[in-house]
């Protein structure tokens, strides 16, 4: 028997290839990045390298495990951190104010059987998440008023969000890591417009102050420098005023008479022979 | 020797055919036929089969490289599988050599001084490789990954030039740009922990940055206050990271642009025009008073030096200064002396008018 099937090539290969095909049915290589359930006839019989908090890579059950070839089939699951993104909320704040709202959470399986069950595949968990992520932004973000969505972090806001999220992932075998919101941002159209308008006006304000601080403190720095002008003057005329009459006339009558150039005429002098300036001419 | 003088016959055929370069499915001239033709077997296709010939070769010995091409060539290919059990096939001896040949390839590795490397074996994570050269079982038994832990990536927000608007404490809006530098710390956990790292990354830092500038105002978002916001997102970065045990490490951030909106830019703008309006209003203000303290001193102090030199002669030095001054002005203008008081003046008002357009010309009434 065995002689005529070595004999026979083909036969020799149907059954070589038979074999390692079982085999191959047989044993399952389990990455760190999948955790697996086993499944008979459609009926969960099994979880493989189910996710274990705090137990390092290494001593997972990863690596190489047997199954009953053809009856048992694998459904993998990732293992890994995956997200939920969620499509931009709206939100109305007590105030009445609107506000977009883009958010992601992080989720792990760790119960894919229920998962299995539950959901049949990581996609369905995340398709599952999302409106209720969207909800649980609204509700919680919608008790508040608008300057506290601003940085939701400061208070419980996150929190509630990721416990409420958290109820309805476990029922899916998934477990919420992490809860943010990635952008948060006036919509577009008035409530942006008004914002714009706002911060237009704001800073034409700020630039008039400026301006009209500016025109301040020069008038101040002129009327100081008028005023230590007098001063000195007055410190320096002041010890003869008499004086200084004299004096001021004579330069005064030099500037104001002192006639020439193209479009200044000049003056004509009608003098009275009593004029002092021609005392000395009269010959008294 | 039926299979010799076949294989003589083929050789002779390829060797023909290859050195005088003819056609080898050319039937109708050259000695590329003439082989075939000696087998009696007709014009023929050298890499066909050879009509009623096994193709396993049954020279012994002949294990030159160039036998070795004949025979792969030759028809060993479609001949498949050695029809003799026991027969002195070349494939398992090729098989062997395919076999080495990947074990040498997949258990020996060289590890870069920046790399890192993951060693699974059979899905499980066994170890890491520190740089070196390290040995591992072949490959489906122990796989390696090799990772750059040293390479700082960076992930540019937003990417291209569009406008990324984030709101500020003081409900403005500020068009921010950054990047986010990062490397891999744990290479285990990076490639096991997160389904998509860089992607993690990324909304990490949008996260973290609008959390940050949510609690400072715009001026501060677009001045002094930078580098603390840069220092705090990448610590929240740290942090989020470290929780999802991301296995990587944030090196910085860079805010690479913080200005307003595109769209209230000129007002911003005006601004910073005010500002060097106000300081030209002080300038021309501060050369005003500069000026006027300087005319006052120097006409105080030319005062101050006639007065000292008037308080000794006071009458010599006044009558000085009177003349003088008179002099200069009256003797550049016109004058005229009235005499006798009952003589009534004519004041010639046309001929000033004339004057004024002509040029001056001096006249000396005297009595």
């Amino acid at each position: 028997m065995i002689g005529r099937i070595m004999q026979n090539p083909v036969a020799l290969g149907v059954i070589i290839i038979a074999a390692l095909f079982t085999l191959l049915n047989t044993l399952i290589i389990v990455p760190e990045t999948r955790q697996g359930v086993v499944v008979r006839f459609g009926e969960p019989v099994r979880i493989i390298n189910r996710y274990q908090n705090d137990v390092p890579f290494g001593q997972t059950g990863a690596g190489l495990l047997m199954k009953f070839p053809f009856i048992e089939q694998v459904v993998w699951i990732d293992k890994r951190i995956r997200d939920v993104e969620m499509e931009q909320q709206q939100v109305l704040s007590t105030d009445q104010l609107r506000l977009q709202v883009d958010a992601f959470a992080r989720f792990r399986i760790t119960d894919p059987l229920r998962m299995y069950i539950a959901a049949g595949s990581e996609e369905r968990v995340s398709e599952e998440l999302r409106p209720i992520l969207g909800s649980a932004l609204r509700n919680e973000l919608g008790k508040r008023p608008f300057a506290a969505l601003l940085s939701p972090e400061r208070g419980q806001v996150m929190d509630n969000i990721q416990a409420g999220l958290n109820r309805v992932a476990r029922q899916y075998g998934a477990e919420i890591v992490d809860v943010r919101i990635k952008r948060a941002d006036l919509p577009d159209g008035t409530p942006l417009d008004s914002a714009y308008q706002r911060m237009r006006t704001a800073r034409d304000q700020e630039a008039r102050t400026i301006r009209a601080q500016g025109a301040k403190q020069a008038q101040i720095i002129r009327a100081e420098a008028d005023a230590s002008a007098a001063r000195t003057y007055a410190e320096s005329f002041g010890k003869d005023p008499g004086f200084y009459d004299f004096y001021r006339a004579m330069k005064s009558y030099e500037t104001t008479f002192q006639g020439g150039g193209p479009d200044d005429p000049q003056s004509s002098f009608i003098l009275s022979p009593d004029n002092e300036y021609l005392r000395q001419f009269r010959g008294r | 020797m039926d299979k010799n003088i076949d294989g003589e016959a083929r050789r002779g055929s390829i060797l023909s055919a290859i050195l005088n370069m003819a056609g080898p499915w050319g039937n109708d001239n050259g000695s590329g036929g003439e082989g075939g033709n000696g087998n009696g077997g007709g014009p023929r296709n050298p890499w066909g089969n050879p009509p009623g010939g096994s193709p396993g070769g049954g020279r012994k010995g002949a294990s030159s490289l160039e036998e070795l091409f004949k025979r792969g060539s030759g028809g060993g290919f479609k001949g498949g599988m050695p029809k003799r059990p026991g027969g002195r096939s070349w494939w398992p001896l090729m098989a062997i050599g395919f076999i080495v040949l990947w074990v040498l390839l997949t258990s020996i590795h060289r590890v870069s001084p920046q790399e890192r490397g993951v060693v699974t074996f059979l899905g499980s994570y066994s170890r890491t490789m520190e740089p070196g050269l390290h040995f591992s079982l072949p490959t489906p038994l122990e796989q390696v990954t090799k990772l750059d832990i040293e390479d700082i990536r960076t992930i540019d927000i937003p990417e291209g030039e569009t406008e990324k608007l984030i709101l500020t404490g003081d409900q403005n809006i500020v068009d921010l740009a950054y990047s986010v530098r990062w490397n891999i710390k744990a290479p285990e956990l990076f490639l096991f922990q997160i389904a998509e790292p860089e992607e993690t990354i990324k909304e990490v830092a949008e996260a973290a940055m609008r959390a940050s500038v949510a609690n400072f105002t715009l001026d501060d978002t677009i001045g002094s206050e930078r580098t603390e916001i840069e220092q705090q997102v990448e610590r929240n970065m740290q942090q989020l990271l470290d929780g999802y045990g991301a296995g990587v490490v944030i090196r910085g951030i860079a805010i690479k642009k913080a200005d307003p909106p595109a769209a209230v830019n000129d007002a911003f703008k005006e601004v910073s025009a005010a500002q060097q309006t106000a300081q030209t209003y002080l300038n021309e203000a501060r050369a005003y008073a500069q000026q006027l303290t300087a005319q006052a001193q120097g006409e105080s102090a030319a005062f101050d030096k006639v007065y000292e030199e008037y308080r000794l002669a006071p009458t010599v030095t006044r009558q000085r200064m009177y003349y003088e001054t008179m002099e200069r002005v009256l003797s550049k203008v016109d004058k005229t002396v009235v005499e006798a008081n009952g003589v009534t003046p004519y004041l010639a008002l046309p001929e000033l008018k004339k004057r004024a357009l002509q040029p001056p010309i001096t006249t000396v009434e005297g009595k």
